[in-house]
C-alpha cells in the first residue's frame, strides 16, 4: 500500500478536473469533486503499479508546464493575434532567471568549474516572480519596435531574440555557466521528502509526510504545478471576460473596427504581449525547478517554441481549455513517439545501420506533419473558440 | 469645350448592340449586403456613368463585374457570354478591362513596363499597341523610362488608363478616374475619356464628380443604398429635379 | 485643347522635380547614417587593437559572406513580395541545396581539383543540379501546402506558420538522412592566397564571390528584360492589380518559388563549400537574411542585394571585437535599429 499522502497529492489534480467537469452548482461541485478525486486517486494507486504511476506523474508535470506556455501563447496569439515564434527565448529567460535568483553561489572548491553571475538564494516564489518580470521586460523591448508594424515583423523579431538569448546562454560562461549545465537548482518544498521533514511543519503533518522518499518528490511538484496552472487559467479567463479582453479580440478580428486610435491599439497589444511573456517566464521557472539542471540546449526552436504552437493550434486558439488539452495531447504524442521509435528500431536498423541512432528525429518529423495537417484540415483546432461576446449580450438582454 | 457641345456631339453617335448586362445582382462582403438586385446595361460604343452617394455600392459593383467579388445572386454577361464569377485574368481576355480607383499602377515599374504588363496575356510584338497608347498620352512617351512611383497623381492615372487600353478592350471600367486630382487635371482626364470613346471603346464610369460625368455620358444610372434609383440618358438625369436635388448638389 | 493641358503638365513637372529632390536628400541622409555606422564599427575594431590589415581582410570576407546572404535574401524578398508572407523555410531551402549537392557528388566520376580551387568538375555539376532541386522542393511545398491555404484565403500569418512547419519538416528529413554531424564536400587542405595589403583569401572564396555576382547579374537580366521577370516585379508591387491586369499570378508564383529556391540552393552550396554542411546551417542564416530583406525594403530584390552586402560586412567586421558566434545577433541588432528608424527600409516609401 502506498503512503496515504501520495493518494492525497494525486487527488488534487483529479479533484480539480472532476470539479470543473461536473455539470452541477458550485455548492455541490466542491465536495463532490473532492470526493470523486480522492476516490479516483485511491483506485489509481491501488490498481496501477507504482512505477507506472510515477511515470504518469512526471508526464503530468511536463504536460502541465507546457500547458502554462500554451496558455501564455493563447493570450498573445489566440486572443490578440500576436505572432510570437520566439517562445524559446522567454522559456530560457524564465528558467535561468529563477535559477539564478534561488540558487546559491557555488562553493569555493567548485568555483573554477561552475560560474554564474549571481546566486541570491531567494525563495522559490520570488524566483518565479522574477522570471515573470524579466520575461515581461524582454517582451516590452521587442514590442516597442515591432508592434506598430505588420504582424510578421513581430514574428521575425521574436525568432531573432530567441536565437540570441540562446547564443548568450551558450557563450557567456560568467552568466550561467555557458555551455555547461547549471546544476543544483533548488526545488520548492523539497524538505517534505527529506528525513526528518521540514522543521516548520506541525508535528502531525510531519508524521504524514515522513514515509515520502526523495524519489517521491514529483508527487509534491505535481501539486505545485497544477496549482499554478489553475491560478493562471482562472486569471486569464477573468481577464478575457472583462472589457479588456473584449478589446483584445476586437483588435485581433479587425484592427480598424475597434474604433480606437493607433496609440491605444499599440498599448493593448503591448499589454497582451507582456502578459503572455510573463506567463511563459513562469513556465520557464517551473521547468527549471523541476529539471533542476538546465543548459542552453533545452531551449531549441523545436522543443521550446514549435511544439507549443502545435499544442495551441491543435487544442484551438482562443480557447483556454483547448490550449491545455492540446498541451496534454501533444506531450502525449511526443512521449508516445519515443516508444514508437523504440519499437521501430529493428525496422530502421534494416533500412540503414545509421538510422536507429537518428530515430529521435522521427519525432520532429511527426510534430511538423501534425502542424501542417491541423492547418490544412482543422484550422480551428479541437475545441472551437467560445463565443463570449454573444454570451455577454444574451446575459445583458436576459 | 462646353458641356452642351459635348452632349450634342455624342448624341449623333450610333450605339450598337448590348455589350455588358448586369441582371439583378445581389452581394457584398462577408455577410454584409452591399448591392441589392442591381441591373445595368452598357451597349457598344456607349459611355455609361454610375453616380450615387458614398457607400451606394458603386465600387463594389465594379469589383463584382470584374470577378474580384462573387455575387450571391444574379447574372453578369459580357458580349453575350456569362461571366459571373469568372477570374479576372479570364475576363480580360474577353475584352473587358478595369482601372481601379486607387493603387492602379505598379510603382516600381517604369511607364513602359506598366503598359507592357497590360498586354501580359498577348504573345508577340506589342509595339503597335504601345504606339497607340503613346499617341493618346504623348506625355507617357516622353517619360517611358521613368518609374511610376515617382510620378504625380495625374500621370499615374494616365498610366493606369493606358495600361488598361493595351488589350484594345471593347469595354473599359473606370473607377473614380478623377478622384483626388486638381481641377485642371480632371478636365484633361475627361477629355481623354472622350477621345478613348471616339476610338470605339465603350466606357462604364463610376464618378463622384457626378455632374461632369453625366454631361459626357450617353446614359447614366443613379445608385443609392445598393439599389437602382434612377436611370436615363445623361441629359435626362441632369434635368431631373430629384436627381439634381439629391445627388448633384442642387 | 493642347494648350490647355500644358499648364497642368508644367505643374506635374514641378511637383515631380520637387519630390525627386526630397527623395535625393533623404537618400543622402540615409547614406550618411550608414557611413557613420560603418565608421563606428571600424573605430570600435581599431580601439580593440585590430590591425588595418585584418580589418581589410574582414571586409573582403564580409563582401563574400554578404553575397551569399544576398542570394538567399533576393529570393526571400521576392517570395515576400509576390506571396505576401514571411517564408521561415527559406533558410532550410539553402540547406536542401547544400545537401542535394552533397548527395549527388559521390554519384559522379571524381575529377582532379581544378587548380587553384579545391573542387573538381563533379562539384560544379552537383551545384548546377542542386539549384533546380531546391527550386522544385520550394515549388512542391507550394503545391501541397501554400496553394491550398491560399485558396482558402488564409491570413499571411497562417502561411508563415505553415512555412515554419515546412522548415522543421525539411530539417528533420535531413537529420534522418545524414545525422547531426558536420560534413564536408572535400577533406583537402585549402591554403589561402596572400594578396597585397595583407589580405588572405582562399581561391574558393573568389569562386563563391564570382558565382554569386554572376547569379545576381542573371537575376537582374531576368527581372529587367524578360516578361516573366517584369510580371514578378509587378506582382510584388501589387498582387491584386496584377490579377486585374490579366497577369497569370499562379504562373508568376511558380517561377518565384523556382527562382527563389534555386538561388537559396546555390547559396547553401557556396556556404557549405566555404565552411561545412550541417542540418542547422540554413536556419542560422535566416536572421541575417531577414535583416537584409528588411534593410533593403521588403519585396525589393535590389534592396535585398544591398542589404545582404551590408549585413555581411558588418557581421564580419564585428568579429574583430566580438565573439563570432554572435554574427546573427549583430544582424538582428541592425534589423531592430532599421525597424525603429526607418521600418520601410532604405529603398521603401514611407508608409509603404
Amino acid at each position: 500500500m502506498e503512503p496515504i499522502v501520495k493518494i492525497f497529492l494525486i487527488a488534487i489534480p483529479l479533484a480539480i478536473l472532476a470539479g470543473r467537469l461536473l455539470p452541477l452548482k458550485w455548492v455541490w461541485r466542491l465536495p463532490l469533486g473532492a470526493a470523486i478525486g480522492l476516490g479516483l486517486a485511491f483506485l489509481f494507486t491501488w490498481l496501477v503499479p507504482p512505477g507506472i504511476t510515477a511515470y504518469l506523474v512526471s508526464f503530468a508535470i511536463m504536460a502541465s508546464i507546457f500547458a502554462i506556455f500554451s496558455l501564455g501563447l493563447n493570450v498573445q496569439w489566440g486572443y490578440t493575434g500576436l505572432f510570437n515564434i520566439g517562445i524559446a527565448g522567454f522559456f530560457a529567460i524564465g528558467a535561468f532567471t529563477s535559477a539564478l535568483f534561488t540558487k546559491a553561489m557555488p562553493p569555493p572548491e567548485l568555483a573554477p568549474w561552475v560560474k554564474q553571475a549571481f546566486g541570491l538564494e531567494m525563495p522559490f516564489l520570488v524566483g518565479v516572480l522574477a522570471a515573470a518580470v524579466v520575461s515581461g521586460l524582454i517582451a516590452l523591448l521587442i514590442g516597442i519596435p515591432t508592434l506598430k508594424l505588420r504582424e510578421d515583423y513581430l514574428a521575425i523579431a521574436t525568432i531573432g531574440i530567441a536565437e540570441i538569448i540562446r547564443l548568450i546562454f551558450q557563450n557567456e560562461r560568467w552568466l550561467a555557466n555557458g555551455p555547461q549545465p547549471l546544476i543544483g537548482i533548488p526545488q520548492p518544498l523539497y524538505c517534505l521528502v527529506q528525513d526528518p521533514p521540514c522543521a516548520w511543519l506541525p508535528a502531525p503533518l510531519q508524521t504524514l509526510f515522513a514515509p515520502l522518499e526523495p524519489r517521491d518528490y514529483t508527487y509534491i511538484y505535481l501539486a505545485i504545478v497544477v496549482l499554478f496552472v489553475v491560478l493562471i487559467y482562472l486569471a486569464i479567463e477573468r481577464a478575457i471576460r472583462s472589457p479588456w479582453g473584449r478589446v483584445l479580440r476586437a483588435i485581433r478580428e479587425e484592427e480598424t473596427s475597434a474604433a480606437m486610435s493607433g496609440k491605444a491599439i499599440f498599448a493593448f497589444k503591448m499589454q497582451a504581449l507582456i502578459i503572455g511573456a510573463m506567463i511563459m517566464g513562469m513556465g520557464g521557472a517551473l521547468y527549471a525547478h523541476y529539471i533542476a539542471s538546465i543548459d542552453y540546449g533545452h531551449f531549441t526552436p523545436l522543443y521550446a517554441t514549435f511544439i507549443i504552437w502545435v499544442m495551441l493550434m491543435l487544442g484551438g486558439s482562443g480557447n483556454n481549455k483547448g490550449a491545455m488539452l492540446g498541451a496534454f495531447v501533444i506531450w502525449g504524442v511526443w512521449m508516445g513517439s519515443a516508444f514508437l521509435t523504440d519499437w521501430l528500431r529493428p525496422l530502421l536498423q534494416a533500412i540503414s545501420p545509421d538510422l536507429p541512432a537518428r530515430s529521435p528525429y522521427i519525432r520532429y518529423l511527426l510534430i511538423a506533419v501534425l502542424l501542417e495537417l491541423i492547418l490544412l484540415f482543422r484550422p480551428q483546432g479541437l475545441l472551437v473558440e467560445e463565443k463570449r461576446v454573444s454570451k455577454l449580450l444574451e446575459e445583458k438582454r436576459g | 469645350m462646353s458641356p452642351n457641345n459635348t452632349v450634342s456631339k455624342l448624341a449623333s453617335w450610333q450605339v450598337g448592340k448590348n455589350l455588358l448586362k448586369v441582371e439583378k445582382v445581389t452581394g457584398g462582403y462577408g455577410d454584409m449586403e452591399v448591392l441589392h438586385e442591381v441591373s445595368i446595361e452598357v451597349k457598344e460604343g456607349e459611355i455609361v456613368s454610375i453616380i450615387g452617394p458614398n457607400g451606394a455600392g458603386k465600387s463594389t459593383l465594379m469589383k463584382m463585374i470584374f470577378g474580384l467579388l462573387r455575387p450571391w445572386q444574379g447574372h453578369i454577361s459580357f458580349n453575350g457570354r456569362e461571366i459571373t464569377g469568372l477570374e479576372p485574368d479570364r475576363i480580360v481576355r474577353l475584352g473587358l478591362c478595369y482601372v481601379p480607383q486607387i493603387e492602379n499602377v505598379f510603382p516600381s515599374l517604369t511607364v513602359q513596363e506598366n503598359l507592357e504588363m497590360g498586354a501580359f496575356i498577348l504573345d508577340g510584338d506589342i509595339t503597335d499597341r504601345l504606339e497607340r497608347v503613346f499617341a493618346l498620352f504623348p506625355l507617357l512617351k516622353e517619360r517611358r523610362k521613368q518609374r511610376v512611383g515617382k510620378m504625380s497623381g495625374g500621370e499615374r492615372q494616365m498610366v493606369a488608363m493606358g495600361r488598361a487600353l493595351m488589350l484594345d478592350p471593347k469595354l473599359l471600367l473606370l473607377d473614380e478616374p478623377s478622384a483626388g486630382l486638381a481641377p485642371k487635371l480632371v478636365e484633361m482626364i475627361f477629355e481623354k475619356i472622350l477621345e478613348i470613346n471616339k476610338s470605339g471603346v465603350a466606357l462604364l464610369i463610376v464618378e463622384q464628380n457626378a455632374k461632369k460625368s453625366l454631361e459626357l455620358a450617353h446614359r447614366g444610372y443613379v445608385l443609392a443604398n445598393g439599389q437602382n434609383r434612377f436611370e436615363g440618358t445623361g441629359k435626362e438625369l441632369l434635368n431631373n429635379p430629384d436627381v439634381g436635388r439629391l445627388y448633384l448638389g442642387g | 485643347m493642347k494648350r490647355k493641358s500644358n499648364p497642368a503638365a508644367a505643374q506635374i513637372e514641378r511637383r515631380a522635380r520637387y519630390e525627386l529632390g526630397l527623395r535625393g536628400l533623404k537618400k543622402a541622409l540615409g547614406a550618411l547614417l550608414l557611413a557613420a555606422l560603418i565608421g563606428l564599427l571600424v573605430w570600435a575594431a581599431r580601439i580593440q587593437g585590430t590591425s588595418a590589415e585584418l580589418l581589410l581582410s574582414l571586409s573582403v570576407w564580409g563582401v563574400m559572406l554578404g553575397s551569399i546572404i544576398a542570394l538567399g535574401a533576393i529570393g526571400l524578398s521576392l517570395v515576400y513580395g509576390v506571396l505576401r508572407f514571411a517564408n521561415f523555410a527559406h533558410g532550410d531551402l539553402m540547406t536542401v541545396g547544400a545537401y542535394a549537392a552533397f548527395a549527388i557528388m559521390p554519384l559522379l566520376p571524381q575529377g582532379a581539383p581544378l587548380a587553384p580551387f579545391s573542387f573538381g568538375w563533379e562539384f560544379l555539376v552537383a551545384l548546377l543540379l542542386a539549384m533546380p532541386i531546391a527550386g522544385l522542393v520550394a515549388f512542391g511545398a507550394d503545391r501541397v501546402l501554400y496553394k491550398p491555404l491560399r485558396r482558402r484565403r488564409s491570413s499571411s500569418v497562417i502561411l508563415a506558420m505553415a512555412s515554419l512547419g515546412a522548415a522543421f519538416f525539411v530539417r528533420s528529413i535531413i537529420y534522418l538522412a545524414w545525422g547531426a554531424d558536420f560534413e564536408f564536400y572535400y577533406q583537402r587542405p585549402r591554403p589561402a592566397l596572400e594578396l597585397p595589403l595583407g589580405v588572405r583569401v582562399r581561391p574558393d572564396q573568389f569562386f563563391i564571390l564570382g558565382l554569386a555576382l554572376l547569379l545576381i547579374f542573371l537575376i537582374y537580366l531576368l527581372l529587367e528584360r524578360t516578361k516573366m521577370g517584369k510580371a514578378m516585379r509587378a506582382t510584388a508591387d501589387n498582387p491584386e492589380l496584377a490579377r486585374v491586369t490579366g497577369i497569370n499570378t499562379e504562373r508568376v508564383i511558380l517561377w518565384t518559388w523556382v527562382i527563389g529556391g534555386a538561388l537559396a540552393g546555390a547559396g547553401g552550396v557556396m556556404l557549405a563549400l566555404d565552411s561545412s554542411l550541417r542540418p542547422e546551417m540554413g536556419w542560422s542564416f535566416l536572421l541575417p537574411m531577414f535583416a537584409a530583406v528588411i534593410l533593403g525594403s521588403i519585396g525589393n530584390p535590389y534592396g535585398a542585394l544591398v542589404g545582404g552586402l551590408i549585413i555581411g560586412v558588418v557581421i564580419q567586421v564585428s568579429a574583430a571585437f566580438l565573439n563570432p558566434a554572435y554574427g546573427p545577433g549583430v544582424a538582428f541588432l541592425i534589423m531592430i535599429i532599421i525597424l525603429l528608424v526607418r521600418p520601410q527600409g532604405i529603398f521603401g516609401k514611407p508608409g509603404g
